[in-house]
């Protein structure tokens, strides 16, 4: 098999399969398939499974360029599209949760918790700035904004500091999990900092650490 | 029998142990219902309210305090009692008890976290105790504390809060007809996890008042200091009543989830003292209640 052939068939469909598994066992908790339970607070726990699992892949998202570096694998790449959108699945799934099931859709309340309530205007924000990255995710608009592609979805960086921000802020005492993400993202675009003032332009071998992903 | 028997039977309890104790493992106790405390509501189930707990001595997720509070040894256990009383002095928790009939009530249960339960207790109302100990006319308040135990509990070595944890009461809320010592629920002793072997239970304030495995009640003359307003005097104070008009600085106290209820109908709104406004209103009447939160 070539690279191509072994991403469309083994390697992007093995993603796919893990990316939709916490999505499949919520569902299963949801409607007690296969014994499976959401435990004592249903609600509060597909909040929380979905906000969790968007942070992860958020994570593995930025992780897929230095990844591809360090270990000189420019195939990588072909995977990134799917992690980011699938992080984006999640974000609105733990937003719809959170409106749904969690403020039994009160308008008002919401518009409160929005306005006044720090960690939700974060993870708000965090969400508006993630419809960009979906919307232009396709191959067209990526030769379409050529480019501006680039640029635009270097909002990632921002939305993934939001992201561990609001999770920091909402939790009520015990801070260890927020602080192992926010070390983990520093860590993720720390790389990027330093890589781009160590890089000169011409010896870079895989085209720039943003580069689209080219199938 | 009743709470007399407890000191022999809780043996039973505490010995039924290591894994998670079943509700068939706890001794049964013997506690006629008081009707006139009885929530019209469908109850939480044993298995809820014994595996989704707070109780950050044993941990800071919700099911750690039943993995990690088996260990507990709640025999023998003491309490003192001390400060503004004619009596005072240690005393073993079978003379704690002795006196006291023990009865079933149903309570609604409100956490600061905006989930709630429905919960048959088993108790007695802290007032009887109280006035055995006759308070003197200087004992305002009622100062409660939690054992402090490392080896026991491992949540202790963790620095979230200030160990031990303590909690207070007004001397009128404490003396409230609703407000109760907890010893068991569903009929039986009470599970670790929830406190044992003895807790209070303040249905009309948020879930943190009310202190488990309480080994120090004094009577003070000021208001005693009490953990979670330490840890964030801008987020819980002294008084925590249930409150859907006064929010958390971080969420709305508007409306609560039933814990056990389904996925699309466990959010309702929160009720103004948690339902027993009728009842407690009264205690506040010239309070200003979001500066009195
Ligand atoms: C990029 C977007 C977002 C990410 C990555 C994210 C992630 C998270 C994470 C990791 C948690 C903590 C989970 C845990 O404690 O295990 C959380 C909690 C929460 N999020 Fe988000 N979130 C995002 C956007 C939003 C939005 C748009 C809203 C609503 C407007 C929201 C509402 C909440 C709420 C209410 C909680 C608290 C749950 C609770 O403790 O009861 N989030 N989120």
């Amino acid at each position: 098999m070539t690279v191509t052939q072994r991403y469309r068939w083994l390697w992007k469909p093995l993603v796919f399969v893990a990316a939709l598994t916490p999505a499949l066992l919520m569902l299963a908790g949801a409607f007690g398939i296969a014994g499976r339970r959401l435990g004592a607070d249903p609600v509060e726990a597909l909040l929380l499974t979905c906000g969790k699992t968007a942070l992860n892949l958020l994570c593995l998202t930025l992780t897929v360029t230095p990844l591809s570096k360090l270990a000189r694998l420019p195939q990588l790449l072909r995977l990134r599209r799917m992690l980011g959108l699938f992080a984006f699945f999640y974000v609105l799934l733990h937003f719809t949760v959170y409106l749904v099931l969690d403020r039994g859709l009160d308008g008002a309340m919401i518009v409160a918790d929005v306005a006044k309530r720090p960690y939700i205007t974060l993870g708000f924000v965090a969400l508006l700035l993630l419809l960009p990255l979906a919307a232009t995710s396709t191959q067209r608009m990526m030769r379409r904004l050529g480019r501006r592609w680039q640029s635009l979805h270097r909002l990632v960086y921002p939305i993934a500091i939001l992201a561990v921000w609001h999770y920091y802020w909402q939790v009520k005492r015990d801070v260890t999990e927020p602080l192992i993400y926010a070390g983990i993202v520093a860590l993720l675009l720390g790389w990027r900092l330093w890589h781009r003032r160590r890089r000169t332009p011409v010896t870079s071998t895989y085209g720039s650490a943003t580069a689209p992903e080219r199938t | 029998m009743g709470a007399a028997a407890l000191g022999a039977v809780g043996v039973a309890g505490t010995a039924a142990g290591k894994a998670m104790p079943e509700a068939t493992a706890l001794a049964k106790l013997r506690a006629p219902r008081n009707a006139r405390f009885v929530a019209d509501e469908t109850q939480t189930s044993f298995e809820d309210i014994t595996s989704y707990n707070n109780f950050y001595e044993f941990g800071t997720g919700k099911a750690d305090p039943q993995r990690n509070a088996q260990a507990l040894r709640t025999r023998p256990w003491s309490v003192t009692i001390g400060g503004e009383a004619g009596v005072t002095g240690r005393y073993t928790l079978e003379d704690i008890l002795k006196p006291h009939a023990l009865e079933e009530r149903v309570y609604r249960m409100r956490c600061v976290e905006r989930w709630s339960m429905v919960i048959p207790w088993v108790g007695f109302p802290l007032a009887d105790l109280l006035r055995r100990f006759q308070p003197t006319s200087k004992a305002k308040y009622v100062a409660f504390t939690t054992l402090h135990d490392p080896r026991q509990m491992p949540g202790q070595r963790a620095g979230w809060l200030e160990w031990p944890y303590v909690e207070g009461l007004r001397i009128d809320e404490a003396m409230h007809p609703l407000t109760l010592l907890a010893v068991g629920l569903y009929g039986r002793v009470l599970p670790n996890q929830n406190g044992a072997p003895l807790r209070l239970v303040v249905p009309w304030k948020y879930g943190f008042k009310g202190i488990k495995s309480i080994v120090a009640i004094h009577f003070t003359e000021r208001q005693p200091p009490t953990s979670w307003n330490l840890a964030a005097p801008d987020e819980y104070g002294f008084y925590a009543n249930v409150n859907p008009a006064v929010d958390h600085p971080r969420w709305s106290q508007a409306s609560e989830r039933r814990i056990g209820a389904s996925l699309f109908s466990a959010t309702r709104p929160t009720l103004p003292f948690n339902g027993y406004a009728a009842d407690v209103a009264g205690l506040y009447r010239s309070m200003d209640l979001r500066r009195w939160f």
